[in-house]
């Protein structure tokens, strides 16, 4: 029974908590039960049973009276780069250690308003910068799914490495994530699991710990598209406290889910068929072409001619942005203080503390991003990356004003890889797992990662829809759509 | 533009974080290979178009001048490494 009910989405639990079927108590304590158990998978950070049993009774206490929320009642997973009240976060580094703030982020309270109950917190790449979740200071979260005939343990993907884990493995209803250059969508096609990113704007980003502030989105991580449109409706709307923040209404995205996508125009861009992808990729959006050609979509070939400059832009922009976001963690105000030798200046307690706090691939980013942005060099990197961003946009604007009301490619040039297969591969190697989804934050596009197979060991397979910007509504049915036809039903088998 | 060891002391300087002589090689390695993706850049005809500024077309919202929150001293001081008598306090700055 207690497995049975943490095999449920976000919509089932919904349902069944309504009908009376079972409780939030005690769905919360099935999960717990199972989180206890997954300590090889890494996933869960910090974890919060007492937390959560006393708002499952909340919630429970709150529908007795009638007062239920839309999510009232159901268990959920955080990336620890959300504020939590009183809750570590940590951003998955050694800088923000002990760090509790003292407020929570506008998107889990708007969560918590819904009824929602959190599990703890959920594994991530350092700071988000990551494609394998191995920069965690935790350790790599471990994916759920193994290939065939193979022990090996392999990457949930990254950022958001500790939500698709823990949602794929059933370890919550479904989890936040955040996306700066893919790390919502990469995640999600390496497990299985649906992953979208909304427009930028669309989520409040206050009380995110912040990476890139013109990239950062919050969305959702679910067992199924519907349950995307149920969390996003729940995480999105207006907030005065993020200036970039949309004052835009925030539709029911639930009821526009009706799986009609008839005389919908999808474009699929030449640019995306990369030298030396798995043909089993190609395979995969060849058959979700006409998945959707099926479901009565027109699909037209399309050109985004700059798509090759989105990850060398991306490398310049992202950079620059959290080198001066970073600049706060100076062990003065919050998190982790290097121990200071007799004598040691203020500029030595700086230099030791952050050496010591941030890890490799931070450090290298953050320098990297005070390089491009130093005198001389400004013109010559940053503003020609914010240059070749507008281009970047512009293409996609191309596209829909011809006519285009989504862009069908793949989630990720490859399925999951090996925890260490990358180690000594340099830096740009491991860059290239966003080559299919960075593009989408550089213009703020709304893009989603549907699973749509496995590949020949076994291994979850994602495609990537894109849409127009906030029409998250459409772009969620499209995914519908494609969800719907694919018939994605395979879970992996337990090990852990 | 190839960076050298004594550029990438300069750049873990300016960007606060202690870099042991021994890794400084490594580094500026790693600075060449990212700096060389990003060449690529370089080669796109960008006569004439604009910076991204918002890659939503958005007027910022005005608010009006005024405090809006405030008086929360121990809150705010709550997670420093050394707060004392109200203070966050550092090594010493001014001989």
């Amino acid at each position: 029974m207690m497995s049975e009910l943490t095999k449920m989405g976000l919509a089932d639990a919904r349902d069944a908590l309504a009908k009376g079927e079972t409780t939030s108590v005690e769905l919360t304590g099935a999960f717990l039960e199972a989180i206890e158990a997954s300590g090889a998978l890494n996933a869960y950070v910090h974890k919060t049973p007492d937390l959560a049993m006393t708002r499952a009774k909340a919630a429970d206490e709150a529908r007795a009276r009638g007062e239920a929320g839309t999510l009232n009642g159901l268990p959920i997973g955080i990336k620890d780069l959300f504020c939590t009240q009183g809750v570590d976060s940590q951003a998955g580094s050694r800088i923000l250690e002990g760090f509790k703030p003292e407020y929570e982020s506008t998107v889990t309270s708007k969560l918590w308003d819904a009824g929602a109950v959190m599990l703890g917190k959920l594994n991530m790449d350092e700071f988000a910068m990551g494609s394998s979740n191995e920069t965690s200071v935790y350790g790599p979260a471990v994916n759920p799914w193994k290939a065939e005939g193979s022990d090996a343990a392999l990457t949930p993907g990254g950022s958001s490495g500790g939500s698709s884990a823990a949602v794929a493995a059933d370890l919550c209803l479904a989890a936040t994530g955040t996306d700066t250059g893919g790390s919502i969508r990469q995640p999600a096609a390496f497990t299985g699991i649906v992953g979208l990113k909304p427009t930028y704007g669309r989520c409040s980003r206050w009380g995110i710990v912040a990476f890139a502030s013109s990239l950062d989105q919050a969305g959702p991580m679910t067992k199924s598209v519907r349950d995307a449109a149920i969390m996003l409706t729940a995480m999105a709307g207006h907030d005065p406290k993020d200036s970039t923040s949309a004052d835009l209404a925030v539709p029911d995205f639930e009821a526009m889910l009706t799986g009609d996508i008839k005389g919908q125009t999808i474009g699929i861009p030449r640019e995306y068929h990369m030298d030396g992808m798995p043909e089993e990729i190609e395979v995969l959006w060849s058959r979700g072409k006409e998945m959707l050609q099926d479901a009565g979509a027109k699909i037209v070939d399309i050109s985004l001619p700059h798509t090759k400059y989105a990850l060398p832009t991306y490398y310049v922009i992202a950079p620059a942005e959290a080198s001066s976001n970073l600049a706060r963690y100076d062990g003065v105000r919050y998190g982790r203080r290097a121990k200071l030798g007799q004598g040691d200046s203020i500029t030595d307690m700086y230099d030791k503390t952050r050496a010591e706090g941030f890890g490799a691939e931070v450090q290298r980013r953050v320098m990297i991003g005070t390089y491009v942005l130093s005198a001389g060099f400004y013109d010559a990197y940053y503003n020609r990356a914010r240059r070749v961003r507008t281009l970047i946009k512009k293409d996609f604007e191309d596209a829909f004003a011809a006519g285009v009301d989504a862009i069908l490619t793949p989630a990720t040039p490859s399925s999951a890889f090996g925890i260490g297969e990358m180690a000594s591969a340099d830096p740009v190697q491991m860059y290239l797992n966003d080559v299919f989804t960075v593009t989408v934050n550089l213009a703020g596009l709304p893009g989603i990662a549907v699973p749509t197979g496995l590949d020949s060991r076994g291994l979850p397979m994602g495609l990537q829809l894109i849409g127009r910007p906030w029409e998250e509504g459409a772009l969620l049915n499209t995914a519908y759509a494609l969800e719907n036809a694919a018939g994605f039903v395979a879970k992996p088998s337990k090990w852990w | 533009m190839s960076i050298d060891e004594s550029t990438a002391a300069k750049v873990a300087s300016l960007a606060r974080i202690r870099v042991d002589e021994a890794d400084l090689p490594a580094l500026a390695a790693d600075f060449n290979r990212i700096l060389g993706f990003i060449e690529q850049l370089g080669e796109v005809d960008i006569e004439g178009v604009e910076p991204m500024v918002s890659v939503t077309p958005m007027r910022l919202k005005r608010r009006e001048d005024v405090v809006t929150d405030g008086g929360m001293q121990d809150k705010i001081l709550a997670n420093a490494p050394d707060a004392r008598e109200g203070f966050f306090a550092v090594p010493k700055v001014v001989e």
